[in-house]
C-alpha cells in the first residue's frame, strides 16, 4: 500500500481505527476484562438509549449544526407519564406505549413548530423545552419516584436488565443457541448482499473496489458481527433492548442514505438557499428533524424506565450531551450536511467504551467526564482542522 | 508635471481558472482624482484589492509604488498605515453602533484596556465637520440615510489620515441630490492636496469630477485619458470601454424560432425588506420556442431579481403580474410548482446559491428531479449514478468521477455541474443568470455550445449577462434593464455595445 493509499485508508475509517485501538487499550488496562461476555452485551443495555437519541440528533445535525437539548427532559416527561399511566392509572401496555409514543411526537412537533416555520433558532427552543419538560415530569411525578417493576411484560420488551432478554428456544446448553444462530445468520446475510451489491455493480461496468480489499473488509466485519454475537450468546443472549436498537439504526440508517426524504436533511445542512432553489421545502425538512427526535426521545424513554424498573424526576440528565457527543465524535460535521448513521452508532459505541473502560479500572466518575469532554473536542477539532487542511483560520 | 503618488506596474492576477488581470498598469499623480472605469468584471475592484492588501503581496505578479518606494502589502491594516483606504461598495457599518463607534472601529481611542469616549466623540465631531454632516457622533448608523452613511465611510477614511481615498462605487445607492454633494466634497478635498481615486459606472459623474480616467477592459488597461488633452465626453468612454471586436468566440447556430413560450405581463415586485422599494417594475417581456433572448443591464439593475421573483417566487415581496405558458396564464407560487411547469433559473451564485459544495456531483446532479431517479421516494442508487455519469460525459465535466465532491472543481466544471443539474430537471424554459460569469474563455465556448444544444431542442433560453460580447453574441433579441424597469428591446440585427448603453445611460 503507497503512502498516498494509506492516507485515505486512514480517513474514511479514522473512527474505527480509534474504535479498535480504544477497545485494544481497555483490553490491556482491565486485564482483559472488557472483553467478558457480560460486559459486551452491558455495553449495548447501557448504552441502549445513546444509539437512540444520536440517531435522531444526527438528523438535527444535518440539517446545519442544530441540536435538540430537550432530549434529555423529554425522556424523562415521557418516562414519567408511561409510568403513571401504566402504574396508578392500570392502563394497558400497549395503549400506554402508544400514548407515550404520540406524547413524543407532539412534544417534538411543537418545538419543530416554532424552529420550521417560525424560525425561532433551535438552541432557544429547545433549551425553553429541556426547562419546561424537566418541570413538568416533576409535576406529573409529584417529585416522587414510581416503580414500574410490576409490569413484568413492559420491562421484557423494552429492558436491558437482569432478565430482559429474548427467550432461546434452542438449547445448545451454556450458550445461547437462538443468539448463536441469529448471529450467523446475519453475518451470512452481510456477506450474500455486500456480494450481490458488487455484483450488480460488475455487470452495469461501474467501478469497484479490488477483490482482495472487497473480501478482507467483508469477512472482517462478518467476523465482528459473528463474534460480538458469539459474546452475547455466552452471556444470556440477546437483549430485547437490541432488537429496538437494531430496528432504529436499520431504519434510519436506510432512509438517510436511500430515500428522497433523506437526502433533503443533507442538501439543507450543505446549502439551504441552494436546496430551496431546488424546490425543496426546506421548511419541512426542518419540522421532520425536530419531530421525529420527539419520537425517538419517547422510545427512549420506554428503554429508560424499563432498565430502571422506575420513573425519576431526576432520570435523562445530561442525555442530550451523549446523543450530540456520539454524533459529532462520529464524524458529523459541526457545519450541517455531514454524517452517517453507521459513523454515529460508532460515535457511541466507542463512548460507550470508554465508559465501560473506565469504570472497569475503578477511574473516578467526575475524571470519566473530563476524559468524555476531551474525547469529544478532539474528534470536533480533527473533522474542522483536517477540512480546512491547517491547523489556525484565517484571522 | 507633478509628483507621481502611486504606480501599479505589470499587475497580473490569477484565479484558478482565470486570469482576473493581465499586465495592469496605473499612474496616478499627486492631488488628482483619477477614474476607473470598464465593464462589470473588468477587473476594476481586483485591481483595487490588490492595491489594498487584500489580496497580499505574493499572490500576484508586478509592483506596487507608493511614494516612491515598492509596498509589499500583507494586509489591508499595513496599506492603511501608509495612508491607502478603500471604502467599498459595500458599505461597512455596523448599524447598531453609532457613529462614533463606527468611524473608529478597530482603531479605537485611549488605551487598550478603556475607550476614551470622549475623544472617541469629540474627533468623530470633527471629521463629521470636515465631510459637512451634520449629526451627532452618538447617533445610530440604522438611523441615518444611505447618503449620509457614505459620508460616515468617508469620515472614517479621513479618521485613518488618508492620503490617497479608494472609493469603489460610492454613488451606486444615492440618489441624484446625495451624488452630487459627495462628488461636490471630493473636489473640495482634492483643493486640500488628498488623492482619490474613484470607481463608476455613471459616466456623467466620472467626467464630471475626474482629471484622468483609466480604462480596463478583459483585465487590461487599454488608455488612460487626460482631461486636458482628450475628449471626455461618454461616448468616448464608453468607445474605450466596448470596443472590441467580436471574433469567433461564439459558436453558430441555424435558427428555428417558434411561437411564443413564455410571456410575462406587468410583472412587480417589492424588495423583501423595505416594503417600499419596487425593485421590478412592471416589467413585460416574452421568449420563443428555440430563441435565445437575452436580458442586458447593469449590476442591481433587477435582473436576477426578476428571475428570481419568476421562478416560484423565490424572491420578493407583494409579487403582482401574469405569466402564460404556450399562450395559458399560469400561476407559480413555489419552487416545486416552478419546476413542474418546466421552468428552471440557473443561478448567477453557484456556490451561494447553485450547488452543495460539501457533497457530490452525483448528490447535486439529481437533486432537482429526484423523482426521476426513485420509486416511492426510495432513491434508486445505481440509475442516479448512471443519470450523473451521463450528464458528465455529454458536459464535458473534468472529474474523476462523479462521486467528487463538487467544492473541488474549478468554476468552469461548477458551473457545468450547475447546468447539468438543471438540465437533468428537463425544463422547456431555461433562465440562465450570468453563465459564465467568472470561468475562462474555453468553458464559456462550450457554455455556449450547450446553450445552442438546448435551443436545437426546441427549449427556450432566456440569458442575464454583464458582459455585453456575450450577448451580442449569442442572443436573437436583448431586452436592456435598468433600475427595475424594462428601458429597450432590440433585435440582434439593430443591436450593438453602444446601443445597450446608451438605452442604459438615458433611462439612468
Amino acid at each position: 500500500m503507497t503512502n498516498t493509499k494509506l492516507l485515505e485508508f486512514t480517513k474514511k475509517y479514522t473512527m474505527i481505527i480509534v474504535l479498535v485501538l480504544v477497545f485494544g487499550l481497555f483490553a490491556i488496562l482491565t486485564g482483559g476484562s472488557i472483553l467478558l461476555p457480560a460486559n459486551i452485551s452491558n455495553i449495548i443495555s447501557q448504552n441502549a438509549y445513546v444509539f437512540i437519541l444520536a440517531t435522531g440528533m444526527l438528523l438535527c445535525i444535518l440539517t446545519g449544526g442544530n441540536i435538540d437539548l430537550s432530549v434529555g427532559s423529554v425522556v424523562c416527561f415521557v418516562g414519567a407519564v408511561g409510568a403513571k399511566l401504566m402504574v396508578e392509572l392500570k392502563v394497558p401496555m400497549i395503549l400506554t406505549v402508544l400514548i407515550m409514543l404520540v406524547v413524543g411526537t407532539a412534544i417534538g412537533a411543537f418545538q419543530a413548530f416554532w424552529i420550521a416555520y417560525v424560525r425561532i433558532p433551535p438552541f432557544i427552543v429547545t433549551l425553553a423545552g429541556m426547562l419546561a419538560f424537566r418541570g413538568l415530569s416533576n409535576v406529573v411525578l409529584n417529585g416522587l419516584t414510581i416503580s414500574v417493576k410490576e409490569c413484568t411484560s413492559f420491562v421484557n420488551l423494552f429492558g436491558g436488565g437482569a432478565n430482559c432478554y429474548i427467550p432461546d428456544v434452542f438449547n445448545f446448553g451454556g450458550i445461547n443457541g437462538l443468539c448463536l444462530i441469529v448471529g450467523i445468520v446475519f453475518a451470512a446475510l452481510y456477506v450474500v448482499l455486500e456480494l450481490k451489491k458488487r455484483l450488480t455493480k460488475i455487470k452495469k461496468d461501474y467501478e469497484v473496489e479490488s477483490a482482495v480489499s472487497f473480501w478482507v473488509k467483508t469477512v472482517l466485519i462478518a467476523a465482528v458481527i459473528f463474534a460480538f454475537a458469539f459474546r452475547l450468546a455466552q452471556h444470556k443472549g440477546i437483549p430485547t433492548v437490541l432488537i429496538w436498537v437494531f430496528l432504529v439504526i436499520l431504519i434510519y440508517g436506510y432512509i438517510t442514505s436511500n430515500t428522497t426524504v433523506g437526502r433533503s436533511f443533507y442538501a439543507v445542512g450543505g446549502n439551504e438557499k441552494a436546496t430551496k432553489l431546488s424546490g425543496i421545502n426546506t421548511n419541512k425538512v426542518y419540522f421532520l428533524a425536530y419531530t421525529n427526535m420527539g419520537l425517538l426521545a419517547a422510545l427512549a424513554g420506554m428503554v429508560t424506565i424499563a432498565r430502571l424498573t422506575s420513573a425519576q424526576p431526576t432520570y435523562g440528565q445530561n442525555y442530550e450531551m451523549d446523543a450530540i457527543g456520539s454524533c459529532f465524535i462520529g464524524g458529523a460535521s459541526a457545519y450541517g450536511g455531514i454524517g452517517t448513521v453507521p459513523g454515529v452508532i460508532v460515535g457511541a459505541v466507542l463512548m460507550g467504551v470508554i465508559n465501560m473502560g473506565m469504570s472497569l479500572m475503578g477511574v473516578d466518575a467526575n475524571m470519566q467526564k473530563v476524559v468524555k469532554g476531551m474525547v469529544l473536542l478532539a474528534a470536533v477539532i480533527f473533522d474542522v482542522v483536517s477540512k480546512r487542511g491547517k491547523w489556525f483560520a484565517k484571522g | 508635471m507633478a509628483k507621481i503618488l502611486l504606480e501599479m506596474r505589470d499587475i497580473t492576477k490569477t484565479f484558478p481558472g482565470v486570469k482576473a488581470l493581465s499586465n495592469v498598469n496605473l499612474k496616478v499623480e499627486e492631488g488628482e482624482i483619477h477614474a476607473l472605469v470598464g465593464e462589470n468584471g473588468a477587473g476594476k475592484s481586483t485591481l483595487m484589492n490588490v492595491l489594498s492588501g487584500i489580496y497580499p503581496y505574493g499572490t500576484y505578479e508586478g509592483d506596487i509604488v507608493y511614494d516612491g518606494e515598492v509596498c509589499k502589502f500583507n494586509k489591508i491594516k499595513d496599506s492603511e498605515a501608509k495612508g491607502i483606504v478603500i471604502i467599498h461598495q459595500e458599505l461597512a457599518l455596523v448599524p447598531y453602533m453609532t457613529i462614533g463607534e463606527n468611524m473608529f472601529l478597530g482603531n479605537e481611542r485611549g488605551s487598550k484596556f478603556r475607550i476614551n469616549w470622549n475623544e472617541t466623540n469629540e474627533l468623530a465631531a470633527k471629521y463629521l465637520k470636515m465631510v459637512g454632516l451634520n449629526e451627532s457622533p452618538q447617533v445610530l448608523i440604522k438611523d441615518i440615510g444611505v447618503g449620509k452613511q457614505q459620508l460616515v465611510e468617508i469620515a472614517k477614511a479621513m479618521a485613518k489620515n488618508a492620503r490617497l481615498l479608494i472609493l469603489d462605487e460610492p454613488t451606486a445607492s444615492l440618489n441624484e441630490e446625495d451624488s452630487r454633494a459627495l462628488l461636490d466634497l471630493l473636489l473640495k478635498f482634492k483643493q486640500n492636496g488628498l488623492t482619490s481615486i474613484i470607481i463608476s459606472h455613471k459616466l456623467n459623474e466620472v467626467s464630471y469630477v475626474a482629471d484622468k480616467i483609466t480604462v480596463i477592459r478583459d483585465g487590461c488597461t487599454i488608455e488612460t485619458l487626460d482631461k486636458n488633452v482628450d475628449d471626455f465626453s461618454e461616448a468616448r468612454i464608453i468607445k474605450g470601454m466596448v470596443g472590441r471586436e467580436i471574433a469567433d468566440r461564439f459558436p453558430k447556430r441555424e435558427k428555428h424560432i417558434g411561437d411564443i413560450k413564455l410571456e410575462v405581463r406587468n410583472w412587480t415586485a417589492y424588495h423583501p425588506l423595505y416594503s417600499g422599494r419596487k425593485v421590478v417594475d412592471n416589467v413585460n417581456f416574452n421568449v420563443r420556442r428555440g430563441e435565445i433572448v437575452g436580458i442586458s443591464g447593469l449590476m442591481g439593475a433587477g435582473r436576477t431579481e426578476l428571475a428570481m421573483s419568476l421562478f416560484g417566487k423565490s424572491y420578493g415581496d407583494n409579487i403582482s403580474g401574469q405569466v402564460f405558458i404556450d399562450g395559458k396564464e399560469v400561476h407559480m407560487n413555489t419552487v416545486k410548482e416552478a419546476i413542474a411547469h418546466k421552468l428552471a433559473y440557473v443561478t448567477e451564485d453557484r456556490k451561494g446559491n447553485g450547488l452543495i459544495l460539501s457533497n457530490t456531483i452525483k448528490l447535486n446532479t439529481t437533486l432537482a428531479n429526484l423523482e426521476e431517479v426513485s420509486s416511492h421516494s426510495v432513491i434508486d442508487k445505481d440509475r442516479e449514478f448512471a443519470a450523473a455519469d451521463d450528464y458528465r460525459k455529454k458536459l464535458s465535466i473534468k472529474c474523476p468521477s462523479v462521486e467528487q465532491n463538487v467544492g473541488n472543481l474549478s468554476g468552469g466544471n461548477m458551473q457545468k455541474v450547475l447546468l447539468a443539474k438543471w438540465m437533468f430537471a428537463t425544463p422547456d424554459i431555461l433562465i440562465l443568470d450570468e453563465p459564465t460569469r467568472g470561468i475562462d474563455v474555453g468553458a464559456k465556448y462550450e457554455i455556449y455550445c450547450i446553450m445552442n444544444q438546448l435551443v436545437a431542442e426546441g427549449k427556450s433560453v432566456i440569458m442575464i449577462s454583464s458582459e455585453m460580447p456575450e450577448i451580442l453574441g449569442m442572443c436573437d433579441r436583448i431586452y436592456i434593464m435598468n433600475e427595475g424597469r424594462m428601458v429597450g428591446e432590440l433585435d440582434a440585427s439593430e443591436a450593438s455595445q453602444e446601443a445597450i448603453m446608451s438605452h442604459i445611460i438615458k433611462a439612468g
